[in-house]
């Protein structure tokens, strides 16, 4: 069987509901939120700089990490038929969908045949992008996360606003507050040391993995060669998911092939120390399709393009795909500190949500988010398989459509600056004509510099003094001499 | 060896005391310097902001004016970096041009070989390394080992230093208010320090923290190096 023709765009929680300048901020507002962000990025980027410095060939790990993936992107059809062909053959059952709704029907499809009303899940952001738990609700099906960060957010009806800690913008005791409102069986005498609130959620997951018939998980990792699916994770949940149940529904994008076994060897490396700051993370489950009398006799795996072929088509944008969602841009990201996850209205936030999710849906259905970044470049310093993700940010800042005011002032300050003539002259225009405001300031507060201007102008002068023309300019001063 | 000076829109307008010192450094130190009059700005707002065709012009204009020189010299880590790091992948005729391209402390310490150029800058200073400078130029100490030749400075470390001021060309006006809570906490790492004087290697930045410690009356001047490295202690 081959894989369907893909859509030129992916759909689900990957879009923005509203401009990241407008969404950013009551995130900046929030100094609690703020206070939460700072001091957990900040830890977390510490304990990564300090990990990754112990390896003496990391940069040559980031080289193979990054020409594997772009291999993969290369031959991407062909990886997928093999990967196919591999769990086919040890006994998983493959699905193609398309898009966010197609893979939504083929689970709920999948869990309604097994029988079941409820799901247990894990590692399931391509399941958080395909808006899988909306989809399970609305045909009745209960859908419980079982990742502690995950069941937070899922608790307090809120959305992930990081791709590795989902919680990140609360702390502990708003976690308690959440656990004490909405879990039942919590403690009355809960405290928010985070072993007694790890310990509640525990208890309270235990009967949930005991019950659950199906599970649905998502996949770190998939091994054309074997057909192996890979989950790596810290908290020992995924094994209890992938082990458990009778039925096993693993939702992947197709993104995440990686050629042979062996290639595992990189990324094993790469990916804890660049997420969690650790040297191996405590759990690495591999399952390859079905082991009679072990772990579920039902696997399912949904290979999910939703836009993906898309961003594979443009060679500048497609190293995007290489993204192995350690998250540590997001954790060196001084945009996404102040601004939030939140902000980035998608399912992934932070730079590379900044690069991907316009990617996905087509850059203008997320015109503003090629623009939520200084270009300051510490994301691409940091990415375990080197994507220029300011290049890429660039590049889509091409495609997105133009406000037309800013078309139109950009139009004339590149004719003016195209021509040494009439840059000469604007100079001296600008020099002339800010030379009584300045001399009417400088006079007064003995400062060379302005304080209130009106729009556009004011979105500078909100917050810093604008400093004005200085008397002469610099060619003036050569003339001179 | 034919030293052209490349000083840059915004240095041109609003901060011609850069080039200024620029040319008196290097005249300091024996060299004759150009200034060729038909330059205007190396196109970056334009390019980084998505307007790559109006950009062009720009970028044609600049190969045309520096393609004769040995050696190009700019005050300004971000237009420097445009041009070695973006020209090449725009325009590829630009590609040897923009390889002798250099950011002032690029020039005197790789080129020229000098780290003291005879400064004296009796205040206390502290150093914030440009996100272009640091990450795209790797620029890394080279200004720094500059300062420290400074005879009566004082150099003081910067927290956090290499984390973004917040400025990002168009970015600080496209998002005005993330630019500015990045700016807030760049100005309390700089008072923090107890410095007079923050450096750095770019103009645009430096309007930017500078206009932010101006806001908040904190006293703290905001400069180019070159033009600590141009002050000798004499009346000039
Ligand atoms: S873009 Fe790079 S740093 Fe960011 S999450 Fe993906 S792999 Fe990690």
């Amino acid at each position: 069987m081959s894989h369907p023709v893909a859509p030129a765009t992916g759909s689900g929680r990957i879009r923005t509901p509203l401009p990241f300048p407008t969404a950013a901020k009551p995130a900046v507002a929030d100094t609690q939120l703020r206070a939460n962000l700072h001091r957990a990025t900040r830890t977390i980027r510490a304990k990564r700089a300090r990990v990754v410095d112990e390896v003496p060939d990391w940069e040559a790990l980031r080289d193979a990490g990054s020409a594997i993936k772009a291999d993969v992107q290369r031959r991407l059809p062909e990886l997928l038929e093999q990967f196919e062909a591999s769990a086919t053959a040890a006994g998983a059952t493959v699905h193609w969908a398309r898009d966010a709704a197609e893979a939504c029907r083929i689970v709920v499809a999948l869990t309604r045949a097994a029988g079941a009303d409820e799901v247990v899940k894990v590692k399931s952001m391509a399941t958080q992008e395909i808006e899988l738990n909306e989809a399970l609700e609305a045909a009745g099906i209960a859908a419980y996360e079982t990742d502690l960060a995950e069941l937070i957010v899922q608790l307090g009806d809120d959305t992930p606003s990081h791709i590795l800690v989902p919680a990140i913008h609360y702390n502990r005791a708003q976690i308690r507050e959440i656990f004490q409102r909405r879990m039942a069986d919590a403690p009355a005498d809960l405290s928010d040391e985070p072993a007694a609130l790890a310990e509640a959620a525990r208890a309270h997951l235990r009967r949930r993995f005991l019950s659950a018939r199906v599970a649905v998980s998502g996949a770190n990792f998939a091994v054309a060669d074997t057909g192996t699916l890979v989950v790596v994770e810290s908290e020992g949940n995924g094994r209890m998911c992938l082990t458990l149940p009778e039925t096993l529904i693993s939702v992947v994008g197709v993104e995440k092939l990686l050629p042979t076994f062996t290639d595992l060897e990189v990324f094993l490396q790469l990916l804890p120390r660049s997420s969690t700051g650790e040297r191996m993370n405590p759990y690495t489950s591999m399952w390859t399709g079905v082991t009679p009398g072990d772990g579920p006799q039902d696997v399912h795996i949904v290979l999910v393009d939703n836009g993906r072929s898309a961003v594979l088509a443009d060679p500048v944008g497609r190293p995007a795909l290489s993204c192995i969602r350690c998250s540590a841009c997001l954790n060196v990201c001084p945009v996404y500190e102040r601004a939030g996850g939140h902000a980035y209205g998608s399912v992934y936030p932070g730079p590379i949500g900044a690069i991907l999710s316009p990617q996905l849906t087509g850059v203008a259905d997320n015109a503003s988010l090629p623009y939520a970044s200084t270009l300051c470049g510490a994301c691409y310093d940091v990415c375990p398989v080197k994507i220029n993700i300011p290049e890429i940010l660039v590049h889509l800042r091409q495609q997105a459509p133009h406000p037309p005011a800013e078309r139109a002032a950009m139009r004339v300050l590149a004719w003016v600056m195209r021509s040494p003539r009439r840059w000469a002259a604007a100079l001296r225009l600008a020099r002339t004509g800010a030379g009584p405001l300045g001399a009417y300031r400088e006079r007064r507060t003995g400062a060379r510099t302005l304080r209130r201007l009106p729009w556009p102008a004011s979105a500078w002068t909100r917050s810093r003094d604008l400093p004005l023309p200085a008397p002469q300019t610099f060619r003036e001063w050569w003339g001179k001499q | 060896m034919r030293i052209a000076l490349f000083i840059t829109c915004v240095n041109d307008l609003a901060f011609p005391a850069t080039g200024i010192a620029v040319t008196r450094i290097l005249r300091r130190l024996g060299h004759t310097v150009d200034f060729p009059a038909d330059q205007t700005c190396c196109g970056q707002m334009h390019a980084n902001t998505g307007y790559r065709a109006e950009a062009m012009p720009m970028v044609r204009n600049y190969v045309d004016v520096f393609d004769s020189y040995d050696a190009i010299v700019a005050p300004s880590g971000s237009c420097t970096a445009m041009i070695r790091d973006q020209y090449p992948r725009l325009h590829p005729p630009a590609t040897s041009v923009a390889a002798r391209t250099y950011e002032l402390s690029e020039l005197l310490v790789d080129v020229l070989g000098v780290t003291d150029v005879g400064a004296e800058f009796p205040e206390t200073v502290t150093y914030h390394p440009t996100c272009h400078g640091l990450r795209m130029l790797r620029l890394g100490d080279r200004p720094l080992t500059l300062l420290r030749q400074v005879r009566g400075i004082k150099l003081v470390e910067l927290a956090d230093a290499e984390e973004c001021c917040g400025f990002g060309g168009t970015f600080a006006l496209k998002n005005p208010d993330v630019s500015t809570a990045m700016l807030t906490d760049k100005c309390a790492r700089v008072r923090d320090t107890g410095a007079r004087v923050l450096a750095a290697a770019d103009n645009s930045c430096l309007a930017h923290i500078g206009g932010g410690l101006d806001r908040h009356r904190s006293g703290v001047r905001a400069v180019h190096y070159a033009e600590i490295l141009a002050e000798t202690g004499a009346a000039s």
